[in-house]
């Protein structure tokens, strides 16, 4: 036994010796196949063997059991055993009427939790009929100006017994409001509300780009819902940290999960220095992750996160409660790994990439529809999408034993190395001042278009393939049918908000937005409770952004490509 | 020298696709200037006669595209500026990139498209 890493010892020279023997007589006697990489899609070069060698594990500091510190192998004891994921799949378009019956049709085909898109004017914090919504209302996700549209959104859907994720960031404090509104005309208190909205703003300036307000003042509106959720919403993850974004935009595995966790510690240091100790919020904060191609560099990369999370908040944070140590996470499926070309094979892509998240240990999960390269799924397409994750839960096998590549050489490897890279990046980071010092110097966004633009070229040359894109092509392929957001819903839409407008207590509303401004302008005041109270009244998500706007000003990225 | 804008238009935060088209036209030899994001119709064709610009690469993942690339069009038209060749990229459906080179757009674009298979056609389309 080795008496420091606490397993037998098999890393001796008469192995390596063995090893290097193996690789330089027998490995290197057949050529290896010319043109394509033999690294992973991040570029981390990865070797034809690994073995004892190549890898340093001690299992009991490095893997652990499931449910246990470091959390290696998984965050609860039983994982799959006891439950299996939460099969969550992202659904808006169109109007709420539109969204809530597709909700509907998910929970009726077996679907676990809802997961709300809205779209981009109601991400960029502005209403309907706003000039600067023309030809976006409906489009990419649903349309909710104010609690209106909220209540239709979740109407017959009861939010004492679902648990609701909601993809919003820079406008995420109102849209929780109306939630909560909701849940209040159903006779349930928000102590009892069950879910996630995003809110990871830190992510929008490195990669997502749906801003409104500057980073301080942003950082100042997500710390009041992390405190107003730890006081009054014990159930609810105010923050869902996210690499999927980072990913999406081009990043390499290692800067997602290195860019990711920099963000989810920079979030846990705004709560301390709001005066919160670590274990009233950090439970509740949640993680949501990429779940790309390259299979086993993602496997290793949960696995990483989960190992690094852990030892950050016990060891330099302090935290004492071990639910403050666990990194929860959802993942969804590469949509950048979709193809238009040939798109029926996404539906293995997105197998595939499902399969890496539950072999990764994921909380829930949202498997990519195979027609959305080319536009918003159809509700086929959806159903085809979940009963991928059904299989593999069911079909597989993959579920009976937990963590079930832990110890494999090669996913450890992967693990130690992805961990070394996130490790680097965390002092380049910190010599630039932190996350928001260096969002303001581009430092993120310039690493990431860099790996976009090195894996772009790798692609061009053929060194790496994509089938049906640069390889086993076909001529004249016809186009799958595709959905349609019918163009009439933005005029139902805005006719909607303007009437809703007419009906309401003018005066009361602009009461509503003076407090609003006037609590902004002071630090020291949590802006939920001014929010939640003008929800109450109608005043719109638009509103209440127009006068953040005014006390706080907007953000621009200075372009750089 | 070619004299390109690479613009996003509306909301849409993707850059991925511009900023790589962006690098790859200048890489080819070409004269870039990009937007940055959320540009309106109304600044985009300011940008493009402010920057007398052979051509403008209007990049737009949004849905929107059937609502804000004619309004585009119409601007360019409206400030004696048809002549700039404008090609889109993003995710369009064969329809609606049909109807986008019927109203006056030189190319449609989608994911999977080669670079060069851009920087190409920009050099052989006859610009003056």
């Amino acid at each position: 036994m080795d008496p420091i890493l606490g397993y037998p010892t098999i890393v001796g020279t008469r192995i390596a010796s063995e090893f290097e023997s193996w690789r330089e007589d027998r490995y290197a006697a057949v050529p290896e196949r010319k043109g394509e990489l033999h690294s992973t899609m991040s570029g981390v070069e990865v070797e034809p063997l690994d073995t004892p060698d190549t890898v340093q594990v001690a299992y009991a500091r490095d893997l652990g059991y499931p449910g246990e510190y470091p959390f290696t192998r998984g965050v609860y004891p039983s994982m799959y055993r006891g439950q299996l994921w939460t099969m969550r799949q992202f659904a808006g378009f169109g109007t709420a009427k539109e969204t809530n019956e597709r909700f509907r049709y998910l929970l009726e085909h077996g679907q676990t939790g809802l997961s709300t898109a809205f779209d981009m004017p109601t991400l960029m914090g502005y209403d309907s009929d706003h000039a600067r919504s023309l030809g976006e209302v409906g489009r990419e996700g649903v349309a909710v100006d104010s609690l209106d549209d909220m209540n239709t959104l979740f109407a017959g859907i009861p939010l004492a017994e679902v648990s609701t994720s909601m993809t919003i960031n820079s406008p995420a404090a109102m849209l929780l409001a109306f939630y909560i509104c909701v849940a209040e005309g159903q006779g349930t208190s928000r102590d009892q509300l069950r879910g996630t909205a995003q809110t990871d703003i830190l992510k929008e300036y490195i990669a997502q780009k749906e801003w409104i307000f500057p980073p301080e003042p942003s950082m100042r509106l997500v710390t009041d819902m992390v405190e107003f959720c730890a006081k009054e919403m014990p159930l609810w993850h105010p923050i869902s940290i996210s690499g999927y974004h980072i990913r999406e935009a081009g990043s390499t595995a290692a800067q997602e999960l290195a860019f990711t966790l920099a963000d989810g510690f920079a979030y846990v240091d705004a709560g301390i220095e709001r005066g919160l100790d670590v274990d009233e919020f950090a439970p509740r904060l949640s993680f949501f992750f990429n779940a790309h191609l390259d299979f086993f560099e993602e496997i290793a990369k949960y696995r990483a996160a989960r190992r690094i999370w852990a030892r950050e908040m016990r060891e330099k944070y302090g935290a004492k409660n071990p639910r403050s140590w666990l990194m929860r996470f959802h993942a969804q499926t590469a949509g950048v790994s979709l193809t238009a070309q040939q798109p029926e094979l996404n539906i293995v892509r997105t197998a595939i990439e499902a399969l890496a998240a539950v072999l990764g240990g994921t909380q829930s999960l949202h498997t990519n529809s195979f027609d959305e390269a080319l536009a918003l799924p159809t509700e086929n397409a959806v159903r085809i999408a979940l009963r991928t994750q059904q299989v593999i839960a069911h079909e597989s096998g993959v579920t009976h034993s937990i963590d079930p590549l832990g110890g494999s050489y090669h996913v450890e490897h992967l693990t130690n190395e992805l961990e070394r890279q996130a490790y680097d990046y965390f002092d380049q980071i910190k010599l630039r001042g932190g996350v928001v010092a260096a969002i303001k110097e581009n430092f993120f966004q310039s690493e990431i278009a860099e790996a976009a633009y090195r894996y772009q070229g790798e692609l061009e040359r053929g060194e790496r393939v994509v089938v049906g894109v640069n390889r086993y092509t076909l001529e004249d392929e016809v186009q799958p049918e595709l959905l349609r957001v019918d163009p009439a819903l933005e005029r139902e839409q805005i006719d909607r908000v303007q009437a809703m407008r007419a009906r309401r207590d003018s005066q009361a509303v602009e009461q509503a937005l003076t407090r609003l401004k006037q609590d902004a302008a002071h630090e020291d005041r949590n802006l939920m409770h001014p929010i939640i109270d003008a929800s109450r009244i109608h005043v719109t998500m638009g509103e209440m952004c127009d006068a953040l706007r005014e006390v706080w000003g907007t953000w621009r990225e200075t372009p750089m490509f | 020298m070619l004299r390109i804008v690479v613009a996003k238009v509306g909301l849409d935060g993707h850059d991925r696709g511009a900023k790589i088209i962006a690098r790859s036209l200048r890489d080819a030899g070409m004269e870039v200037i990009y937007t940055g994001l959320h540009q309106t119709p109304e600044q985009i064709v300011a940008t493009v006669i402010q920057e007398d610009a052979d051509a403008v690469g209007i990049s737009i993942l949004s849905g929107a595209h059937m609502t804000l690339i004619p309004l585009i069009l119409d601007q360019l038209r409206e400030n004696d500026a048809a002549d700039v060749l404008v090609l889109v990229g993003g995710t369009i459906p064969n329809d609606d990139a049909d109807e986008l080179k019927a109203a006056g757009v030189a190319a449609v674009f989608t994911p999977g498209t080669p670079t060069r298979a851009i920087v190409e056609f920009l050099r052989g389309a006859s610009i003056a």
